[in-house]
Formats: C-alpha cells, sequence, structure tokens
C-alpha cells in the first residue's frame, strides 16, 4: 500500500511535466484484495491511447491506398507534372503544390513580423490587465471559423487588393528588372498574395500566443539582470530573450506553417484557383487544399480523378506532418511546459 | 544591429554615458521604434478581428429574421432560411462531442496516469500532431473509410470527421488538468483504500472538471465552425433532415455554397449564417476564457 500511494504521487507532477512516461506501477501488485475494475480501466485507456495512434496510422494508410492509383498511373511525374486536365485524364501535382508553398511563405513572412510585434508588446510592454483583454482578443481572432475568413477575404480584402495594392504595386515595381514580373497581370484582387494575406491574418493569432508562452516563460533573473545593467527593452529582447528562446521560437513559426498549408476554406475563396505556375504573386493560383475541395465534388469514387486528389492530400499530409513533427520537436521543453502551472 | 554592439561598450567607454550622447539617442531611438513597430502589429491583428465582425454584423444582421429560424433552406426568391442547416450543425456537432470527448478523455487519463516510455510520449506527440493536422484530411479520410462503403453522405460521417477534429483538444486539456490536480488528493483516495480508477475517476476527474469542460467546450467551437471536413461527409441538405443516416446540412457548407452564388438572397443568407456561426464560436471562447478564468487549450 505504501508503495501505491507514493506511486500515484508521483504522477501529477510527471503529467504537469508533460514529458516523459508517467509512472505508477500500481496495479501491477497483482495481489489485490477484490476486482475492482483496476484491470479493466487500465485496458479502457489504454486502448483508447491505441486508438488515437491507429488513427494516425488509419489516416497516413487510407491516403496512401487512396493515392495508389494516381501514383501507379504517373509514377514519379506525378510531382514534377503541372497539368491538370480531366478531359485527357492527365494530373500533375506540381501547380499545387508550388502554390501551397508559395501562399504558406507569403503568409508567414506577413504573419511572422506581426505575432513577433504583437508577443513582444504583450509580454514585455503592456500594462497587465490590457495584456490579458488583448491577449485575449488576438486569441479570438484565431477561433473564428476558417469559412468566416473566407468570406470576409474575399467581400472585403479582395477588392482592397484590385482598387489599391495591385495598382500601386504594379505603379512602383512594374517597371523595375526582377521585381516587375512579380507584381505583373490583371487586378482582379485574388491571387497568391490575397491567399497570402489571409493565411498571415490566420496564423498570426496562433503564432503569437506560442510566442507568448515561449516569452513570458524566461526566467525574470535574466531579464532583470539585464535591465539592472540599463538595457533598453530592446535590448532586453534583442539579446537576452531572442537568444534563450531561439529554437522555440522558430517552432512557433513552423506550426504556423504547418497550419498554413493545410488551410483550406479562406484559400479557395481568395486564391483564384486556376492550375497554373508563374512568377506573379498577384495571378489567380490554387494550392493543394483548395484544389481537392473544389475539383472533390466532379470526382466520381474509384475514378482517376479522385485517386489523384487522394495523392495530393498524401503529399499535404507529408508537408504539413513533416512541419508538425519539426516543431513539436523545436519547441518540445520551454514550450509546453509553460501555461500549466 | 549595430546598437547591440555599442551596448557593451557602454560602461567600457572613458568618457562616460551621456544622457543626450549620440548612442544614448540611438538606443532610445530602437527602443521607441521597436515599441511603436509592435504596437502597431498589435494594433493590425486587433483591426483585422474588428474588421471581420464588423463585416459580418453590418451584412449579416439586416437578413436576421424570425424566418432564418423556421425555415429550410430554399430555391432562389423563395424565402428560404437556415433552420435545417442550424439543426444539422447542432446535431452533428452533438453527436462528434457525444463521440470524440469521452474517448479524448480516456486517453487524456491513459497520458497523465497510465502512459509511460515510450508508448506515451508516442501517443501525446500524434495527438498534438492530430491537433494541428488539416481538417481536409480528416474529410477525405472518413470519405474513403465511412462514405464509400456505404455508399452515400452521411450526417453520421460528418459527425465522426468531427469527433476526429474534437478528440486531441480534449485529450490535451484532459491530460493538462488532471496533471494539476493536487497530489496530496490522490494520496488521500488511495489513502482510504480506494483503487488507482475510482481515484482517478471520483477524486481527480471531478476536481478537475472545470478544466475538462472548458476542453469540451472549446472542442464544441472548434468543430462547429469547420466546413472543409463536412464537404466530403454530410455534404449538405437542401431540404429539412436530421437523420444521420441522410445527407445533412450544416451552417458552414451552407454558407460555402450560397456566399459564392449569383443570387442576392443566398448571399444575404450566408452573411446571416456566418454571422450566427461567429456569434456563437466567439461566444463560447468568450465564456470559456472569461467565465472559467483559463488560457484553454
Amino acid at each position: 500500500m505504501d508503495g501505491t500511494s507514493h506511486a500515484a504521487g508521483q504522477a501529477p507532477e510527471d503529467g504537469a511535466g508533460g514529458r516523459g512516461g508517467p509512472v505508477t506501477p500500481v496495479s501491477g501488485a497483482g495481489g489485490r484484495r477484490s476486482f475492482d475494475g483496476d484491470g479493466v480501466f487500465r485496458a479502457l485507456v489504454t486502448g483508447s491511447g491505441i486508438a488515437v495512434l491507429a488513427l494516425l496510422g488509419g489516416i497516413i494508410l487510407v491516403m496512401v491506398t487512396g493515392g495508389m492509383k494516381a501514383f501507379a498511373t504517373f509514377g514519379p511525374g506525378f510531382l514534377v507534372s503541372s497539368v491538370w486536365n480531366p478531359v485527357t485524364q492527365h494530373y500533375g501535382a506540381l501547380a499545387p503544390v508550388f502554390g501551397t508553398v508559395v501562399t504558406s511563405a507569403l503568409g508567414l513572412l506577413m504573419a511572422v513580423p506581426l505575432a513577433f510585434g504583437a508577443s513582444f508588446w504583450l509580454t514585455q510592454m503592456a500594462p497587465a490587465r490590457l495584456s490579458a483583454v488583448v491577449g485575449m482578443a488576438v486569441q479570438l481572432l484565431a477561433a473564428v471559423p476558417s469559412i468566416i475568413f473566407g468570406m470576409w477575404g474575399f467581400f472585403v480584402i479582395v477588392p482592397l487588393m484590385a482598387r489599391y495594392v495591385q495598382p500601386t504595386a504594379r505603379h512602383w515595381f512594374g517597371h523595375v528588372p526582377g521585381l516587375g514580373a512579380l507584381v505583373q497581370g490583371a487586378p482582379f484582387g485574388t491571387g497568391l498574395m490575397t491567399g497570402g494575406v489571409i493565411l498571415a491574418v490566420m496564423v498570426t493569432p496562433f503564432i503569437t500566443a506560442v510566442m507568448c508562452d515561449v516569452f513570458a516563460s524566461i526566467p525574470a533573473v535574466l531579464k532583470e539582470s539585464a535591465f539592472g545593467l540599463g538595457a533598453t527593452r530592446w535590448e532586453v529582447m534583442r539579446n537576452v530573450i531572442l537568444p534563450w528562446s531561439r529554437k522555440a521560437v522558430v517552432g512557433s513559426v513552423v506550426l504556423g506553417m504547418g497550419r498554413a498549408m493545410g488551410e483550406t476554406m479562406a484559400v479557395t475563396f481568395v486564391i483564384g484557383n486556376a492550375n497554373r505556375i508563374g512568377w506573379s504573386l498577384f495571378a489567380p493560383g490554387n494550392t493543394i487544399a483548395s484544389l481537392i475541395a473544389l475539383e472533390f465534388p466532379e470526382s466520381p469514387s474509384g475514378s482517376l480523378k479522385l485517386s489523384s486528389l487522394m495523392a495530393l492530400g498524401t503529399i499535404l499530409m507529408a508537408l504539413s506532418f513533416l512541419a508538425l513533427a519539426a516543431s513539436r520537436l523545436m519547441l518540445g521543453f520551454s514550450g509546453r511546459r509553460e501555461g500549466k502551472r | 544591429m549595430s546598437a547591440e554592439r555599442d551596448v557593451s561598450g557602454v560602461t567600457g567607454r572613458s568618457d562616460g554615458w551621456k544622457p543626450h550622447g549620440a548612442l544614448a539617442m540611438r538606443r532610445r531611438f530602437m527602443d521607441r521604434l521597436a515599441t511603436g513597430l509592435s504596437l502597431a502589429a498589435t494594433c493590425v491583428a486587433l483591426l483585422a478581428l474588428c474588421s471581420i465582425l464588423l463585416t459580418l454584423l453590418v451584412r449579416g444582421l439586416s437578413g436576421l429574421s424570425l424566418v432564418t429560424f423556421i425555415h429550410s433552406t430554399a430555391s432562389p426568391g423563395m424565402n428560404g432560411g437556415l433552420a435545417n442547416a442550424i439543426a444539422g450543425s447542432v446535431i452533428q456537432t452533438a453527436v462528434a462531442i457525444l463521440i470524440g470527448a469521452p474517448l479524448g478523455m480516456l486517453c487524456g487519463i491513459y497520458l497523465s496516469d497510465y502512459g509511460r516510455g515510450w508508448m506515451a510520449s508516442t501517443t501525446r506527440f500524434v495527438s498534438d500532431m492530430l491537433l494541428s493536422a488539416p481538417s481536409i484530411l480528416i474529410g477525405l479520410f472518413i470519405y474513403q473509410l465511412i462514405v464509400v462503403p456505404t455508399g452515400h453522405f452521411s450526417g453520421f460521417a460528418g459527425a465522426v470527421a468531427l469527433a476526429i477534429l474534437a478528440l486531441p483538444i480534449v485529450v490535451r486539456t484532459t491530460e493538462d488538468m488532471l496533471g494539476l490536480v493536487p497530489t496530496a488528493l490522490r494520496e488521500a483516495g488511495i489513502g482510504l483504500g480506494a483503487s488507482k480508477w475510482r481515484v482517478i475517476v471520483f477524486i481527480c476527474l471531478r476536481a478537475a472538471r472545470t478544466g475538462v469542460l472548458t476542453g469540451i467546450l472549446l472542442a464544441v467551437a472548434r468543430v462547429a465552425g469547420e466546413t472543409a471536413p463536412l464537404l466530403f461527409t454530410s455534404l449538405g441538405n437542401m431540404d429539412w433532415s436530421v437523420s444521420l443516416a441522410q445527407p445533412m446540412a450544416s451552417l458552414p457548407v451552407t454558407i460555402y455554397q450560397y456566399a459564392g452564388s449569383a443570387y442576392d438572397d443566398w448571399v444575404q443568407l450566408a452573411w446571416t449564417g456566418a454571422l450566427l456561426v461567429t456569434l456563437g464560436v466567439l461566444a463560447i471562447n468568450i465564456l470559456v476564457r472569461v467565465g472559467f478564468g483559463r488560457k484553454g487549450a
């Protein structure tokens, strides 16, 4: 009995630590008095843990087998072909993969400075009460469903892009060698850049939340020492907090990337949905997720087209799972522990 | 960039530090600049939220009436409402939570009290990955798993897809909240001779119920606004239908179908639906964060 209570006593600490297996060798003592459901309960919770593992395994299995037909038909050429032609039954993944990478990159390019600034302000500068309110508002932005971002983007951001941003960009950069190609195209308002803007708005709160956790978890002594030496807030940020939390900050950005790549509805509304690869950021394009959402209704079960969509899904799964796994590993310590106590 | 180098030289300077010297001015300027820019970044995020809410209120509120709640979607010009979509969303979300929450709680218990070694850390890792996995993949998964074998789209398939999305949220909060239960409470239970599962279920879970409920509510909020997985599973339904075996309408899918349509009254319905979904989701989030005073997942 002693051993039992002792072991149970460790569980909360381990659980709170969030890493490593909590150790509770309780009903290992086989000779407990009578049957009280411990074994059943243990089997039940272990089973649900296995179910979660099996779920991921199942997703991977189903996606890969679903895409098998396309992979078998097109071979490695599926990855490098930019054709998407339902008439000739020829499908390739390059254009949507290109769109996914470009929009995510554009989105992150805008989201990272925003998220960094917001978390800097929220954790280091804002008065506590204001920080709580504003921080909650930023988190509410993360809770807004993605389809709402899509509608908002389509009816608010797209006209803005068409009327102001694109003409201005063409006016200033249109004749600059190199940059000119990036801003070519008719000012429709939709396109890769608009997709990037929407993604930036959507992932900023995610990255901000993780960065806030990371920045808030730095030992106060470190900051106080720097302030004591006369450093300004920016110098503390730049020379103390950032070096201390570099890895976790990168992890938060990669997490944002994982989110951005899989985003479907919002992007579908504003990307323009054209299967093309080109230099212009203002031209319409597509992403893996938007292509799947859009083409799925016209893809009967068992067709080569559906299999191609599943194959695209497999690529998306590989990309986003890699990003999420990487961010999880990078956030590992500092990111997860914070916010629990 | 260069300011940083100068800082370390501050104390070493032989001419000493002058409050109005070039170095001090530059450092102060950099600090002000960083302050201003980060405030601006925060404002941009807030501006986006305000713009979304304002747009929804302006466009959605005008279409809100009793008809919205008692009529089902109808052909353009037929004075349709959103009753079937609202009912579908509520049913699918409820079934999803009924499936996902118990499983998630059990898995959370496993992670906090039973799991050990590589198996537990892998489960935690996988659950965290599912938390951010693209929802469209879950839709495709359920499509292949349930819709193709049964031969038709169904509200049940939609609910299962949503359950998978709700699961990792509940897992995470349950594990976190059980970890916060004081050790003494467990020891007291064990000391009284209660078996481990009774201690967990009747003492720890009860102590952590607010936190676990928070997780479940956040899962509701997350799941209620999902569109992508439902496109492939419950499909949507123009008519009133509450049968889980049939294709089922839902607010997000209806919004998606109507927002891009050419009919003014359909677009209006989409805005009204968007307003309803957003208000519901944000209300749950505010309730959770303010009411329970927790940060949530």
